[in-house]
């Protein structure tokens, strides 16, 4: 009996679940895929930023009626930060014609870039994925604004220096990289390297295996080597235990940077008030004192239309994919410029990403001025002019504690250019000519 | 050629002898990171012990306890009530696991028990977050996270409250094992289930008995890891760090759980702070195992593991 | 109506020769359907089926499938535990990757086929510890061979060909003038030649099983010391599982990066993936090649059905308690079958025959 109920149980499951549906786009609105991670071990990155997203593409739908009167629709999928998982997504999320896809996973990212030239979709993986991807004459396809990791490292530097009193100052100073295992935590190291060559500063490499709940030997090490400055890459967990471990031997606050995945709200909960003055990278404003906030308020959750909680607005993450949705759609808006208000191909917006110019006016009448810098993205530029800044933990809330820096650009620029024509090279891309593009 | 025998045999122990100090803090870090895989692999030496069980779930069943303790103070329930009702929890659990997954299982091979725990796994973690969000909560269990230093050596006040109570949990649960009827019987069912019950030892009771005190296990084991890292979902990759102390204990043992415990953490730590650089450093993970595959060389049934005697 | 008769009936096939009674498939119903499912395999999903279903679905059956039929030599076969896989994928992986970008013209099979060897080699030398480690113990081998080789590939750039981007990635290639690996290549390209791998390797592994060295595996994994008594060489034999298990392994590996993923660092390849395998292997049936097909279903597309399912239904929820609950349900389904038949789906398939034999009457 048994059996039979459970063959034919299989049997209606299959046939009833089976097929993916491809339910055709609603005419006249544009599609954006949403890759999310809700669950799983990374969720507590994960859900901030998929939050940021719903509730920007809908602010956008509820207050404007859509971009220029079209409509955004989006769907979100769940990959749990898993790449096969984040593929299946992609795959049946790209029956409803997508323009664009932000992977928000370096894994999925990687997955994407070969695909987005054959499936004519823009990946924006903004401040992660391949570095290389911002010279756009190899990678017409992939953005990486407003920064690179590299340029990153390099303002990160600029900002010990600047702590200390002058690049020259650097010399002799010792500074200390931990960094998740895994190419996304190595790709700080050759900016890092080459700049410890420039200004002689003693740089020490630090692997913290995945996950990285176990780090008692790395801060064993940094307890002999004594840094001055310590710089994390780090991702989900180990982020929680890097902090508290920090704090666990008494090392300065204050000289812990990590880089922009390392400095949520989240990563500095377990450690509690040991966690003050822990720094990091940063290149859009935390806080819900911004006027978008107001609009997301009013038009989303007063009407019980948010993706969230009210009180996660604002947070790090949060405002993250709020900026990231905001370049999306201003991208789409570029297009519009050149291809009318209508649904676009991915082909348009791409168009759209590569003249993407966000003033300082435009930002104000965004509600975002202060949130993030203006913002310029050529043909050859998919990295942009972005600036990074730093912040600091008070206990509560991050509070912004330096200038916008500059990347130190003529240092990574070059080795970006290199990496590209290498990884240009393996999915056999021509190089083109931006000069000929309009 | 000889500087690379230099680098590995004899630079390393020039540095030790050179800041005997910083020696001392590294065998105490490992000892500390050591007692605190022990208290995972615990939970594992119990199961295994009385139900022949490899339990795959072990790790959820940690992030589980943790995630329901800090639920209940979030709700403000006071810190020994919610104790209390945790322990209430795991004890639920352990007699739907019987209930559910062992007793229609009963006599089945140890790979199926294996795989059945896989489902057990998948099924609470889905529970567990569905029930309790998936965010970081911070587990506050009163202990400040403070380092004091004693003749140059630090010592973490948290690490060493949590490797104390590893210790006396881990003693506690040997004697438990070795000196009362029920601890006993439960060797007698690991043996062979049927055996064991054809001789009139009640199978069900001692699978509750042994699965709650593995959930009580996991909640200690949730609250010390909780209190390094938050109360989130990676508490349920902490297994993976039980894995090679279990291999080198002996499933069975409990001292085994811990001297394992002891020989990966000291062995690890060692290994990464004055081998790893030589190699670019993160050789902990397959260092351990390395350590456990040369000792199970010498010894195949693990440090303690019951001598495996073979018949035709 | 015509008169009931069964279908599935074995009487009147003589067996006249040795040969036909020791076929793979002895009935010929068997054989007929085995044929016509390849044959419809080869040839109706590239030709119906969307990218969804070949890139998100079948493909990655397709080749976990390969993995699972090496893993299941070795543990369902042999009796020795692996927790490696996922070590030994990554090997023929980063085999493949570097094989093929410094030999450009050689065949890609031929360089999957080198990478599987490859990975066989290393498979042998961490299959020695199991001449003296035994059951849940030998796992501490395979896993050591799981973290040191992903470390291993993680931290040595040449064999990524030193990426800045520290990933390895599929070349354009093409087979018989169809480009079959690269961003380029169609999935049903990409299908076609996985469905022949896994095809190809499952015929050689059931004939594998069949015969001698099927045999004295099976000798060794039931009781070792009597299989030495009665001569099966257990060195020989143990490590012959691991290098043949291990070559599948790789074989598969390579096959993940060039024909599914077509990048991938080392994460795609960690302690996950040889509890995945192993997971496939004991839900198919140990023992069993076709439990590795259905074992490869039941964990790879299973979600994905849950997944859609509500969906399908007309049902709106939020991913994540759709995801939270699609693991319940999983998780359930696994105890399900399990206590349902503790001897993985293959052997409900049998048993599923044995009624077969007399369907349409109940006795």
């Amino acid at each position: 009996m048994t059996l039979r109920v459970l063959l034919v149980g299989t049997l209606a499951l299959i046939l009833a679940g089976g097929l993916p549906l491809t339910k055709a786009q609603a005419a006249g609105e544009i599609f954006i895929p949403l890759l999310v991670y809700r669950t799983g071990p990374y969720a507590p990155n994960g859900i901030p930023i998929a939050n940021g997203a719903a509730d920007y593409f809908t602010l956008v739908n509820e207050r404007d009626g859509g971009i220029n009167g079209v409509k955004i629709t989006f769907e979100e999928c769940e990959d749990q930060y898993d790449t096969k998982q984040g593929v299946e997504c992609y795959e049946r999320l790209k029956a409803k014609s997508p323009v664009l896809v932000n992977p928000y996973s370096t894994g999925i990212t990687y997955q994407l870039i070969p695909r987005a030239p054959v499936d004519k979709v823009v990946v924006h993986s903004m401040g992660y994925g391949m570095t290389a991807s911002a010279d756009g004459r190899w990678f017409p396809w992939v953005f990486n604004f407003p920064m690179t990791y590299w340029s990153q490292a390099s303002a990160f530097v600029k900002y010990v220096a600047l702590q200390e009193g002058g690049m020259d100052k650097l010399k002799g100073k010792k500074i200390a990289h931990i960094y998740h295992n895994s190419p996304y935590g190595k790709e700080a190291n050759p900016t890092l390297e080459e700049l410890a060559r420039r200004h002689a500063f003693e740089l020490t490499l630090l692997a913290v295996d995945h996950p990285g709940q176990e780090q008692k030997a790395t801060w064993l090490q940094i307890r002999r080597l004594n840094p001055d400055w310590i710089y994390i890459s780090g991702w989900g967990v180990m982020n929680q235990v890097a902090v508290k471990e920090a704090a666990a031997i008494g090392f300065k606050m204050d000289r812990v940077v990590g880089n922009w995945w390392t400095g949520t709200e989240v990563d500095v909960i377990p450690a509690g008030d040991a966690a003050k003055g822990y720094k990091s990278m940063n290149f859009n404003a935390p806080g819900a004192g911004f006027k978008v906030h107001q609009d997301i308020n009013k038009f989303l959750y007063d009407k019980g239309k948010g993706a969230g909680r009210r009180d996660g607005i604002g947070e790090v993450l949060y405002n993250r994919m709020v900026v990231n949705a905001m370049l999306n759609v201003e991208a789409i808006r570029t297009a519009m410029t050149k291809y009318g208000n209508k649904p676009l191909t991915g082909e348009q917006v791409r168009w759209g990403f590569e003249n993407l110019d966000i003033t300082e006016k435009r930002l104000e009448e965004l509600g975002m001025k202060g949130m993030m810098r203006p913002l310029r993205v050529t043909c050859d530029n998919h990295e942009g002019n972005g600036l990074a800044f730093v912040q600091q933990w008070d206990g509560k809330k991050w509070n912004i504690v330096s200038d916008w820096i500059e990347p130190i650009r003529d240092v990574v620029r070059p080795k970006l250019e290199a990496a590209a024509v290498d990884e240009a090279k393996k999915l056999n891309y021509t190089m083109r000519d931006c000069a000929k593009e309009k | 050629m000889v500087d690379v025998v230099y680098a590995v045999l004899v630079a390393p122990f020039k540095d030790m002898a050179g800041s005997p100090a910083f020696l001392v803090e590294v065998l105490i870090g490992g000892v500390f990171a050591g007692l605190m895989y022990s208290l995972v692999a615990l939970g594992f030496v119990l199961i295994f012990k009385a139900s022949g069980v490899f339990n795959f779930a072990q790790g959820v069943m940690v992030l589980f306890a943790a995630l329901t303790l800090v639920g209940l103070l979030e709700r403000g329930v006071p810190v020994v009530l919610a104790l209390a009702l945790t322990t209430a929890v795991m004890v639920a659990l352990a007699f739907a696991i019987e209930r559910f997954v062992l007793r229609p299982l009963v006599n089945q091979e140890h790979i199926i028990l294996f795989m059945a725990t896989i489902g057990l796994n998948f099924f609470l973690e889905g529970f567990g977050e569905m029930l309790w969000g998936a965010n970081v909560k911070k587990l506050d269990i009163g202990i400040p996270d403070r380092s004091f230093v004693v003749r140059g050596v630090q010592i973490n006040e948290l690490e060493l409250t949590a490797a104390v109570t590893a210790a006396l949990l881990v003693t506690l649960l040997a004697m438990f094992f070795q000196k009362t009827r029920i601890g006993r019987a439960l060797r007698a069912v690991a043996d062979d289930h049927e055996a064991a019950l054809s001789i009139g030892i009640p199978l069900k009771t001692i699978w509750v008995v042994v699965w709650s005190v593995a959930g009580v296990v996991a909640i200690v084991a949730g609250l010390m890891w909780g209190a390094k890292s938050g109360v989130q979902f990676s508490l349920s990759l902490i297994a993976l760090k039980a894995l090679p102390v279990l291999i080198l204990g002996g499933f069975e043992s409990v001292p085994g759980a811990i001297v394992g415990g002891l020989i990966i953490g000291i062995g690890e730590k060692v290994g990464e702070v004055y081998w790893g650089p030589l190699v670019g450093g993160a050789i902990e993970n397959w260092f351990a195992y390395v350590l456990a595959l040369a000792f199970l060389l010498a010894r195949p049934q693990g440090l303690f593991g019951e001598k495996i005697i073979e018949r035709v | 109506m015509g008169r009931l008769e069964v279908i599935y009936r074995e009487a009147g096939q003589f067996k006249a020769t040795y040969a036909s009674d020791q076929a793979i498939f002895p009935i010929v119903q068997d054989r007929v359907v085995v044929v016509a499912i390849a044959v419809v395999a080869f040839v109706v999903p590239p030709l119906v089926a969307g990218e969804y279903w070949l890139q998100a679905i079948l493909i990655p059956f397709l080749i976990y499938t390969l993995a699972a039929i090496g893993l299941n030599l070795l543990t369902g076969y042999a009796g020795q535990l692996s927790l490696g896989t996922g070590g030994f994928m990554a090997v023929g992986a980063y085999s493949a990757f570097k094989l093929t970008t410094a030999f450009p013209q050689l065949s890609i099979v031929v360089v999957f086929l080198l990478s599987g060897l490859v990975a066989a080699v290393i498979g042998l030398g961490f299959g020695i510890p199991s001449l003296r480690i035994k059951g849940f113990y030998l796992a501490v081998a395979t896993l050591a061979a799981q973290f040191f080789l992903i470390w291993l590939f993680n931290k040595v750039a040449w064999f990524t060909n030193y990426a800045s981007s520290g990933t390895i990635t599929a070349p354009h290639r093409t087979l018989l003038g169809v480009t079959v690996t690269g961003p380029n290549a169609s999935a049903a390209a990409r299908y076609v030649m996985a469905l022949a791998f896994v095809a190809v390797f499952a015929l050689v592994a059931k004939n594998l099983v069949r015969g001698r060295i099927g045999r004295s595996w099976m000798a060794i994994r039931d009781r070792d010391i009597a299989a030495e008594i009665i001569g099966v060489r257990p060195l020989r034999t143990k490590l012959l599982a691991f290098g043949i298990s291990s070559f599948y392994c790789g074989v598969a590996g390579a096959e993940l990066v060039f024909l599914y993923l077509g990048s991938a660092e080392t994460l795609a390849f960690d302690i996950n993936q040889s509890f995945l395998v192993l997971f496939m292997v004991i839900i198919g049936g140990l023992g069993s090649i076709l439990g590795s097909w259905l074992g490869a279903a039941f964990i790879l597309m299973l979600p994905i059905l849950l997944t859609n399912l509500p969906h399908a239904v007309g049902l709106t929820m939020s991913v994540a308690l759709q995801k939270q609950i699609e693991l319940m349900v999983f998780g359930g389904l696994i105890l399900f079958f399990l206590i349902v038949e503790p001897h993985g789906l293959a052997r409900l398939w049998q048993i599923g025959k044995e009624k077969l034999r007399l369907w349409p009457f109940p006795h």
